[in-house]
């Protein structure tokens, strides 16, 4: 069954029309990767996904439910979590309180008021922090963290609440090879819990850890399938090679 | 490279404050004359109407101008019933004023915060500014409630028999209410309700992905603001023995904005010392005789020009205010999980605690 089911988006700025009839299928356990030239369109499909921006047409399904007007908090609640370009950590706050206010995102007001599971949530926060190498920094302001650990720090939140759909919109944009690499590596094991919808530039990042692809162009879904099938595609070498 | 980066763990100078002040203050009716109690009763009560305001916008970046309306409406039903009904008990009038406050904060709250979307911070300034205005012009010509001269004449407050007098008994009262206040609101704002608020105040879209509603939040602490500013206002009533439309309006409300933004948002002691200081000086100043004739006679009229300079200049140059030439601007935002507690040595005890 699939995950994410998008039909025929399209979302148009004044005289603009960036995405016309979008559409695409995430399902359970992918990796899917969202590629295209600048321009094409990924980033406004991913934020009409997340809820960033509205559509001017069309639906988003997630697990069968329609969630193309919910809002963030509701989107996050039917089980979608995403990492945005711009940095989204706190930076006057430790790294440890970071991962708590991901965490105890869902839980009552009321349970928050009373600190009733900050100890509950202590062994949780310790393992993602474990995981993700910044144990030993989690007393740290996470604004001195370098680059690619306030990206981790970022997908350790997005992942906090186990979602089942996880948007990325350019993780390794400004990592190091090495990060890069370490990105990867922190990403895979994650595919037996949630599924991945990945904007990235980088070919072969994308290429190594994706499962399927969909690819724009000027605003149109070009393809969309297997890793394998749609980077031998015609059309896809085409508009790839058309805008250098 | 970045571990050298990092801040040097900071240093807790906030406890020390808060108690130093305390001991300050506990023995001021034994040390000062009649007139200094009443103006010291007066400063905790303000200090309650600026901790109200404090919570808003130091913890959940609400810029709030209705402050006084919660503090002179509850003011004006308390005395009402004290002149109109006779209720004098303390035990009845403050958890009306407290319930005041807080219904009219909750209807005012509807009005400006919640909704689908998160509203800008001109919108709720404005909307408050205008309920606030709006309130006053109705008190000024509404003659059941006395109009443009208020509510004068009020009995004193009960307990029981016992009348309680403005002076060492109130001053022990209102000090008592601005304590346990505060040690509540400190629980609050240090609890992970409390870093959900910092969250917002940093980055209020991106909370809202985590899946926290923003708006409850907000509306939740806006609510309880007006119960703090209500429980200032029925205090004030009845130490100074009278309610007018001056503490309904715009003008107490921006006072409660300059005490905090003056002492300093974002830290609850902040407010307290925004509060005395101004106070202070305002007292101060038209009396001051040090300096020759023709500045005593310009401060005579022309103090609140110095007040007012005095203020910009802190706001400008010192925008976490006088408090932040003490604190960090770490210790200001704190830490809140159970980590932070725990000291590093300590770590193996951390661990053995249940999950």
């Amino acid at each position: 069954m699939s995950l994410l089911e998008v039909r025929g988006l399209t979302k148009i700025y004044g005289s603009l029309t960036a995405l016309k009839d979008a559409r695409m299928t995430v399902t359970g356990n992918e990796f899917h990767g969202l590629i295209g030239p600048n321009g094409s369109g990924k980033s406004t499909l991913l934020k009409c996904i997340a809820g960033a921006e509205l559509p001017s047409g069309g639906t988003v399904h997630l697990s069968g439910r329609d969630i193309t007007r919910a809002t963030p908090p509701e989107r996050s609640r039917a089980g979608m979590s995403l990492k945005f370009q711009i940095t989204a950590i706190l930076p006057q706050l430790s790294v440890y309180d970071n991962l708590l206010l991901a965490l105890q995102a869902h839980d009552p007001m009321l349970a928050l008021i009373a600190s009733r599971t900050r100890g509950r949530l202590h062994d949780e926060v310790m393992e993602l922090l474990t995981r993700f190498g910044l144990a030993d920094r989690r007393d740290q302001l996470a604004g001195f963290l370098s680059h690619g650990q306030q990206q981790w720090l970022e997908i350790a939140m997005a992942l906090s609440r186990k979602p089942k759909l996880l948007l990325l919109d350019e993780p390794t944009a400004g990592m190091s090879p090495q990060e890069r690499r370490a990105t990867g590596d922190l990403l895979g094991p994650i595919k037996a819990r949630c599924s991945l919808l990945i904007v990235e530039h980088d070919l072969d990042f994308i290429k190594d850890i994706c499962d399927s692809l969909t690819v724009l162009d000027q605003g149109e879904v070009v393809a969309s399938g297997r890793t394998d099938d749609v980077q031998n595609d015609p059309r896809v070498k085409e508009a790839y090679l058309a805008h250098g | 490279m970045s571990v050298n980066a990092a801040p040097p763990p900071f240093r807790r100078v906030l406890p020390i404050i808060e108690i130093a002040l305390l001991v300050f203050a506990l023995p001021l009716p034994w040390v000062l004359d009649d007139f200094w109690v009443l103006f010291a009763t007066k400063i905790c009560i303000l200090a309650l109407l600026a901790l109200s305001f404090d919570l808003v916008w130091g913890y959940a970046g609400i810029m709030s101008f209705g402050q006084a309306l919660f503090f002179g409406v509850a003011g004006y039903v308390t005395a009402l019933l004290a002149t109109k009904s006779g209720v004098t008990s303390i035990f009845a009038l403050m958890p009306v004023a407290a319930f005041v406050g807080l219904v009219l904060a909750f209807v005012v709250a509807v009005i400006v915060i919640f909704g689908k979307r998160i509203p800008s911070v001109i919108f709720v300034a404005l909307g408050t500014l205008t309920g606030s205005y709006a309130v006053e012009r109705l008190a000024r010509g509404w003659s059941w409630v006395g109009g443009q001269n208020g509510i004068s004449s009020l009995p004193r407050l009960t307990a029981g028999s016992f009348e309680i007098e403005e002076g060492i008994v109130f001053f022990y009262i209102a000090l008592g209410i601005l304590v346990a206040t505060y040690v509540l609101m400190r629980l609050l704002v240090r609890s992970q309700f409390g870093l959900v608020l910092t969250g917002i105040r940093q980055q209020e879209a991106r909370i809202a992905f985590f899946g926290y509603q923003v708006q409850s939040y907000k509306g939740v602490v806006f609510t309880l603001s007006g119960l703090i500013a209500g429980v200032s206002g029925g205090l004030f009533a009845f130490h100074e023995g009278f309610i007018g439309p001056g503490q309904l309006g715009p003008v107490l409300s921006t006072q409660a904005v300059l005490y905090v933004l003056f002492g300093g948002a974002g830290t609850l002691i902040g407010a307290v010392l925004g509060v005395a200081i101004i106070e202070l000086i305002s007292y101060v100043l038209p009396q001051f005789t040090w300096l020759g004739e023709t500045v005593t006679a310009f401060l005579e009229t022309g103090w609140p020009v110095v007040l007012g300079l005095l203020l910009l200049g802190t706001v400008m140059f010192r925008p976490t205010g006088l408090i932040g030439l003490l604190v960090s601007d770490r210790e200001r935002v704190g830490s809140f999980g159970k980590a932070a507690r725990a000291a590093p040595p300590q770590k193996s005890q951390a661990s053995h605690e249940p999950a």
